[in-house]
């Protein structure tokens, strides 16, 4: 197959994200629609422009057919219709989707809008049984494993293998709370230092409170048409320069390694897609649910050598004046974490920062962006490339 | 009165019932294939090895090491608040395959990555009894 088949071809022309945090004035499908006016107010047109519609279900407020109940809310008649579901993976994999329904001509205008409602729409154990049930219901969920603990087993893992301390770990939540502190929309704005991280609850070895993201109410969307009609737009394209997935396994019990992951793979094919590297990227929007996560990636992805993030990370290089400037708008750390719906707030980012509209934590100068989602357990990853220019 | 909180119980299925009515009688169940002779955890209709669909029971050695593990402070439900803290692990057994668990009969602090163990039962119910780890001492391991 012909690599350059996707690459420049689609652009996002519309990008919004909902109030996050505690937002109980919405539930979960009000949310999703709110996110959605938003994007379509970015982009300045009207709903019945959206021929294509992707969603992913709520655990708030769930229907059997997710993408239709939000097409007829919003009354509006789409050609192409799906929700999807692969935990937080979930945003960029689909995002590969749309962009080749648009390539294809099976629509012209997608619109993807995800929300969900962790914070007031359920009950903290709601919320911590629903997410914790991705494990195995035969072989792991009767263990009692919470969703920390199946990362904190990777964690232990990356230490055992190479050394990483939990100061190291720290450094990640220390790095994305100095940018959500710049962010007037994250949810925690608080400068907090290694020690308060260390001292802070232990939830699960090695993995205390604060290397932990947040449960949030939150929802975010994005508005993708073709590279030619793009510029017809109020705001300066971002056009999709690469996307690649890699699938590793499904429950952490059956994975092929514990500190390597299908990003990979997914890295490999984006960066391939979009004929650029690592170095080529100006600023890394990457999944964060757990500190450690945030670790594997960086060196799965190619911006420092395996075994390495913890002392890169340690030494400032994600740091927006550093070599990565990495989860600028504060990540699921310290933004929002609405669960599924999560990555799409770095997709978000991604788009306000190739548009150089961030104000105080703009990377300056971005014209390449990399954005990394992962789903399940460290299980399903995808990687996207996004360029100011088209050809960038 | 509200009923005590339950464990999530494992619900068999058809290529799985062999397996726990090996939990039952306390043995912990392996499928070989006979084709390969790989060993596979969790049970499968085939061989994930070469696709054969010619797999055999044996029973484990029940002797492995632990691969990675966690100390769970915050109890996944209510259920489970009575063991706080516990172990959940990752056990390599000695077959080569590796299933999740729990190590217990230990001091969750004393514990190490690539520790021996051995497996131990916990019986939930008349029906269901369920493979643990607990770890085993150089002496023991020495007599193996």
């Amino acid at each position: 197959m012909k690599m350059d088949l996707l690459r420049g071809k689609v652009a996002i022309v519309g990008a919004a994200d909902t109030e996050v945090g505690k937002v109980p004035q919405y539930g979960a499908t009000a949310l999703c629609v709110e996110a959605a006016r938003r994007a379509l107010e970015d982009a300045g047109i009207t709903k019945d422009k959206i021929d294509g519609l992707v969603t992913c279900n709520s655990m708030a407020e769930p229907y059997m057919y997710h993408a239709e109940a939000i097409a007829e809310y919003l009354q509006i008649f789409p050609r192409y219709c799906i929700s999807v579901a692969a935990g937080g993976g979930t945003t960029f994999s689909i995002l590969h989707h749309a962009a080749s329904a648009i390539v294809t001509g099976m629509c012209e205008t997608v619109l993807i809008s995800m929300a969900d409602c962790l914070r007031t729409g359920l009950s903290r154990e709601q919320a911590m049984t629903l997410q914790s049930s991705t494990g195995h219901p035969q072989f792991e969920i009767p263990y009692g494993p919470t969703v920390p603990a199946y990362y904190a087993l990777i964690a232990c893992a990356h230490m055992d293998a190479y050394g990483t301390t939990p100061e190291q770990l720290a450094a990640v939540a220390v790095s994305t709370r100095r940018h959500a502190a710049l962010n007037p929309n994250a949810q925690m704005r608080e400068i907090i230092s290694v020690e308060d991280v260390l001292s802070s609850r232990m939830i699960a070895d090695p993995l205390h409170l604060l290397d932990c993201s947040l449960v949030s109410d939150g929802g975010a969307a994005v508005i993708l048409t073709s590279a030619e009609r793009a510029t017809d737009f109020p705001h300066h394209p971002v056009y999709v320069l690469g996307v690649g997935e890699g699938h590793g396994y499904e429950h952490i019990s059956q994975a092929r390694s514990l500190t390597t992951s299908a990003a990979v793979e997914s890295g490999r094919r984006a960066f391939e897609m979009a004929g650029l590297g690592p170095s080529d990227v100006d600023v890394a929007e990457i999944y964060d649910c757990f500190t450690p996560v945030a670790l594997i990636e960086l060196e799965d992805l190619g911006f420092c050598k395996k075994g390495e993030a913890g002392a890169f990370v340690e030494d400032g290089e994600t740091a927006l004046d550093g070599s990565v400037p990495m989860n600028t708008h504060g990540g699921l750390l310290s933004h929002c974490h609405p669960g599924n719906p999560g990555s799409m707030f770095a997709l978000t980012e991604a788009v306000t920062q190739l548009r150089h509209s961030a104000g105080a934590r703009q990377v300056k100068n971005a014209e390449v962006a990399l954005v990394h989602a992962q789903g399940g357990i460290m299980s399903s990853h995808a990687t996207l490339i996004l360029g100011r220019e088209r050809n960038g | 009165m509200t009923d005590a909180p339950v464990k999530h119980f494992p619900r068999p299925t058809p290529e799985t019932e062999a397996y726990w009515e090996g939990c039952r009688k306390h043995e912990l169940l392996l499928q070989r294939c006979t084709q390969c002779s790989e060993f596979q955890f969790y049970p499968r209709i085939i061989c994930t090895n070469c696709a054969s669909e010619n797999l055999e029971w044996v029973k484990a050695s029940g002797r492995g090491q632990v691969l990675t593990f966690t100390i769970v402070r915050r109890a996944v439900s209510e259920a489970y608040a009575a063991d706080v803290p516990y172990v959940v692990a990752l056990i390599q057994l000695d077959e080569g395959p590796t299933m999740m668990s729990n190590v217990v009969q230990c001091d969750p602090e004393t514990l190490e990555v690539g520790g021996p163990v051995q497996v131990v039962f916990e019986d939930w119910s008349e029906e269901f009894s369920i493979p643990q780890f607990r770890p085993v001492s150089p002496a023991e391991v020495a007599k193996k």
